[in-house]
């Protein structure tokens, strides 16, 4: 790596210097580790980790926080993630747990057991499923979990080497496929129709004895509902499949409908979208999945059972599929998830919802009238898919709303519609907000009209402007170049 | 309605321009069947009500008093600045960094948490995370499926019965065989050859607390054309020969130890650190370094080839989150320790733990092995591990991670030290578990 320039913002280890440092663990008497584990154990040099005083630590990273985006900076409307204000209340909720050992005797972790069992029971209420594992650490890690337990079930029926096939649509998000392999399937596209939905013809034609499962997200990735579901859910069945829901979406409906009615067999909830657990920049996310009574015997190890009174951890599971994870969860984001559950109940819920699907299709109008366009003329769910004008690439109104202090919508995505922009604002966002949005966009459209080059050098007011994402690719440095290292 | 900023002015202002009469009417193509189910949830809580409950649950818990609780998790030193920097709201409240130009903070720090493992385990490339230890493992074998075209994977009975646990999940339904490789004496014996195996997985160290030969298996397992996954404690990497020093092709493990609480189990992070050569076959995010137009320094996701956003029913895994803010706090936690700082945690650790054993063996107890091990030892006791785990709670003492049947030792617990461990600590549980009749040397029960 080069020398860094003045305007380059400093590495933690160009801060570094021999000798600093910032925290001090307790001392113990030092001890003569050779003896105790062996001259061969021992490393020859130390890691080279940053040595840095306490400011500079603070300072690297206040600043470095300060080149970052958040919600709570402004807002963040990108589709399928559910992009809401995290409450405050849950980060000092999580606080009052997060000192526990899993491996203490459960008699000493009752508050947290008795918390995961009622959440297991609000979840299984909010998704009409029977039975919940609070396990998964993600949306794809509970979608993993849920096909497995399709593959296990159908095995146990003695279908399991018959049934090879998943049919995801093709607006599916990317983690279904993915999952699908994961799990030794083999993946078949459905087509969408022209109001955004399955193509109800085409799928009736991919059905059969070799289908093991369908995933569906509902309302979908174009963000609108899958009037036809009862009809999926009927075909499905009847052609032995199991039925998956993506929860990615469940904003849209949570405490409305419920996947359960659907027809649905198995659920994933992402806890970091409907229920504000925070994004964390990437993660950690939750993913309980919620299932039908049918699949409760194979769910994975441990559940949390409730015996007179008694809470407990239960490996005690039939059929079980085995293990997904150590341990039982993510358990800070479960109390978070159950904070917010708590706080709204039924009610607040339906209004999250409601409002979540009334900014969305205000945006929807707001956007059209700046000038985009909506490839499916209808009223929308909790998001919407919105075209720039011919002639104008959405990437480049993306990078242009940087300079407005503003996050885009998802882009590119979904891929069956073309310059796709992917919007949801959530329920959380004012209408000054969503006006100022919509005003935003239309500005970058007038500017673009009068301003050759405007656009496609935007941003200009951002931390770094547009990257060079080929060289990244090409010639990958993905580590700190030491001295006398080559980058 | 909390966090809902929407006045009932705004609701109809809302309403007019969509052109609809109610928020209901928005549902209108919704099957009415489906409707508005009955759903039953408790009522809603104010924030101080909330609290109240939470605080009323947590009381029903109990996290303090002595601990000596192991396993894959442990309570470590965690200086105030740490979470204090990490979980700046900036950080907290944003989404995974696909518009770099407004996520260097993000994208930067992950750059910083890649060197940083990289350097702990002496390999080549370190991905941006993944959800635990466990998975990890399991993302490893399948890597190593993947590499050599083997459908045969090793793992030694040394690695904690979890994240075999997890393993056999994830490979079964691929059809990858799992072979479990005894221990001897404590320790997993180095195989005279391995023909056909993807992978060789062991834990340094295992899950019985002792040092295992990792040169001697990295050697077999080349030998045979598999590949050698450690699975390491990156707290003990300050002072433990890392695994590219011995010749591991592949690095994993938990990241909890390195500066997140223990949180019941979650979250915490995985971490995978690999050869070059293995790159491209690398699941998850990664964060490489370029330059924008203007020529500056800036960080970017890339390589995204490989993901299944990209890629679909292709992609080298399905994850898509991470534990990106875990690792996070990984990465504020090292640079605020420094090289020195980690090795005093691990030190630290390492003698509290041999404090405890020296004291317990004069006190008559009986270890289960007679091996070098790090922080964590197996202590043969009278009754079953889960009687001793609840009799020490019932004496203040969180200590006793139940070791199971499989490995042959009857009755018996893990017990690990930490540098939290006061010397007053170790009297408390000498004393518990003498109280409770478990150091008596005449007499021990298998079964």
């Amino acid at each position: 790596m080069a020398e860094p320039r003045h305007a380059d913002f400093p590495g933690i280890y160009e801060r570094s210097r021999p000798k600093r440092r910032a925290a001090r663990p307790p001392r113990h008497e030092p001890s003569d580790l050779a003896a105790l584990l062996g001259e061969e154990q021992l490393r020859d040099a130390p890691p080279r980790l940053p040595e840095v005083s306490e400011l500079d630590l603070v300072r690297h990273f206040t600043q470095l926080a300060h080149r970052q985006f958040s919600i709570d900076g402004n807002v963040y409307p990108l589709g399928s993630c559910t992009m809401k204000y995290n409450p405050k209340v849950h980060e000092e909720a999580a606080k009052l747990f997060q000192d526990l050992h899993p491996y203490q005797a459960p008699e000493t972790a009752q508050g947290t057991l008795q918390l995961l069992f009622e959440l297991q029971r609000d979840l299984g209420a909010l998704t009409g499923m029977d039975a919940v594992s609070l396990q998964p650490a993600a949306g794809a890690h509970g979608e993993l979990t849920g096909i497995l337990m399709i593959r296990a079930y159908h095995e146990a029926r003695g279908e399991g080497d018959q049934r090879r096939l998943v049919i995801v649509p093709d607006g599916a998000h990317g983690t279904n496929p993915a999952t699908a392999s994961m799990a030794g399937y083999s993946v078949v596209e459905v087509k969408s129709d022209a109001r955004g939905e399955v193509d109800l013809d085409a799928f009736k034609q991919m059905l059969g004895q070799q289908v093991a499962a369908v995933m569906l997200t509902n309302p979908n990735t174009v963000g609108v509902f899958e009037t036809h579901i009862l009809d999926i859910a009927r075909l499905a069945h009847e052609a032995g499949a199991q039925l998956y829901y993506d929860g990615a979406n469940l904003n849209a409906i949570v405490g409305r409908v419920r996947p359960g009615d659907m027809g649905f067999d198995v659920v994933h909830l992402n806890l970091h979208k409907t229920f504000t657990t925070p994004h964390g920049g990437g993660g950690p996310g939750t993913g309980p999945i919620g299932v039908k009574a049918h699949l409760a015997d194979f769910l994975p190890v441990p559940v949390v059972i409730e015996e007179d009174g008694a809470y407990a951890l239960s490996e005690d599971v039939r059929h079980s599929i085995g293990r997904m994870r150590s341990f039982y969860g993510n358990v800070g984001n479960l109390v978070r998830a159950y904070a917010y559950i708590r706080r709204l109940g039924l009610e607040g819920l339906r209004r999250v919802s409601g409002h979540a699907v009334l900014n969305a299709n205000y945006l929807r109008v707001k956007m059209e009238q700046a000038g985009f366009t909506v490839p499916f003329e209808r009223l929308n769910m909790h998001e919407f898919v919105a075209q720039p004008p011919e002639g104008i690439r959405t990437l480049d109104v993306a990078k242009a709303l940087l300079d407005y202090g503003m996050h885009p919508m998802t882009v590119y995505f979904p891929l069956i519609v073309k310059e796709a922009m992917m919007v949801e604002p959530t329920e959380t966002e004012s209408l000054e907000t969503l006006d100022a949005y919509a005003d935003a966009l239309g500005d970058i459209l007038g500017r673009a009209a009068k301003e050759p080059g405007y656009l496609e050098g935007a941003p200009y007011a951002t931390p770094v402007r547009r990257l060079d994402e080929v060289t990244a690719a090409r010639k990958p440095v993905l580590r700190y170049a030491f001295d006398g290292e080559r980058g | 309605m909390p966090y809902l900023p929407h006045s009932p002015d705004d609701v109809r202002r809302a309403l007019e321009t969509i052109g609809v009469d109610s928020i209901d009417a928005l549902f209108d193509e919704l099957p009415s069947e489906l409707r508005d189910p009955a759903i039953a949830l408790p009522p809603a809580l104010d924030e101080t009500a909330l609290m109240a409950h939470l605080r009323a649950l947590a009381a029903r818990d109990t996290a303090t008093g002595p601990n000596f609780l192991g396993g894959g998790m442990r309570r470590h030193f965690i200086p105030a600045v740490t979470p204090h920097l990490a979980l700046q709201s900036e950080f907290v409240t944003a989404y995974t960094p696909y518009q770099p130009e407004v996520a260097q903070g993000v994208l930067q720090a992950t750059f910083e948490f890649q060197t940083m493992m990289a350097e702990l385990t002496g390999l080549d490339v370190a991905n941006a995370s993944l959800y635990d230890g466990a998975t990890a493992v399991a993302e490893a074998a399948l890597l190593s499926v993947r590499h050599t075209g083997h459908e045969r994977v090793l793992v030694s009975r040394g690695v904690h019965p979890e994240t075999r646990a997890v393993l056999a999940t994830y490979l079964h339904a691929l059809g990858i065989v799992i072979e479990v490789m005894d221990l001897d004496g404590g320790r997993t014996p180095v195989p005279a050859s391995l023909p056909g195996a993807a992978c060789v997985i062991a834990q340094q160290p295992n899950h019985l607390g002792a040092l295992e030969d990792m040169s001697g298996l990295a050697q077999a397992a080349h030998a045979g054309g598999a590949l050698l996954v450690a699975a390491v404690d990156p707290v003990s990497l300050a002072v433990l020969k890392p695994p590219g020093a011995y010749g591991a092709d592949v690095a994993v493990g938990d990241g909890q130890t390195l500066g997140n609480p223990p949180a019941f189990g979650g979250p915490s992070f995985g971490f995978m650190v690999v050869r070059q050569e293995l790159l491209r076959q690398l699941p998850g995010r990664l964060v490489g370094a370029t330059t924008d137009v203007e020529g500056r320094r800036a960080y970017v996701l890339t390589l995204q080839a490989r993901e299944q956003h990209i890629r679909r029913s292709k992609a080298k895994s399905n994850i898509c989150s991470n534990h990106q803010l875990t690792a996070l706090m990984a990465t504020v936690n090292m640079a605020a320790l420094g090289p020195q700082g980690l090795r005093e945690v691990a030190v630290g650790s390492v003698v509290q733990a041999h404090r405890l054993a020296d004291r317990l063996r004069s006190e008559g107890a009986r270890l289960a092995l007679e091996v070098p091990f790090f922080n964590e030892f197996v202590l043969l006791t009278r009754h079953s591990a889960l009687r001793v785990r609840s009799a020490l709670a019932a004496r203040g003492v969180h200590a006793g991670v139940p070791i199971g049947a499989e490995y042959g030792l009857g009755n018996a617990v893990s017990l690990a030290a930490t540098e939290l461990v006061s010397d007053e600590d170790i009297e408390a549980l000498v004393s518990a578990l003498r109280a409770g009749g478990e150091l008596e040397r005449s007499e021990v029960h298998h079964g």
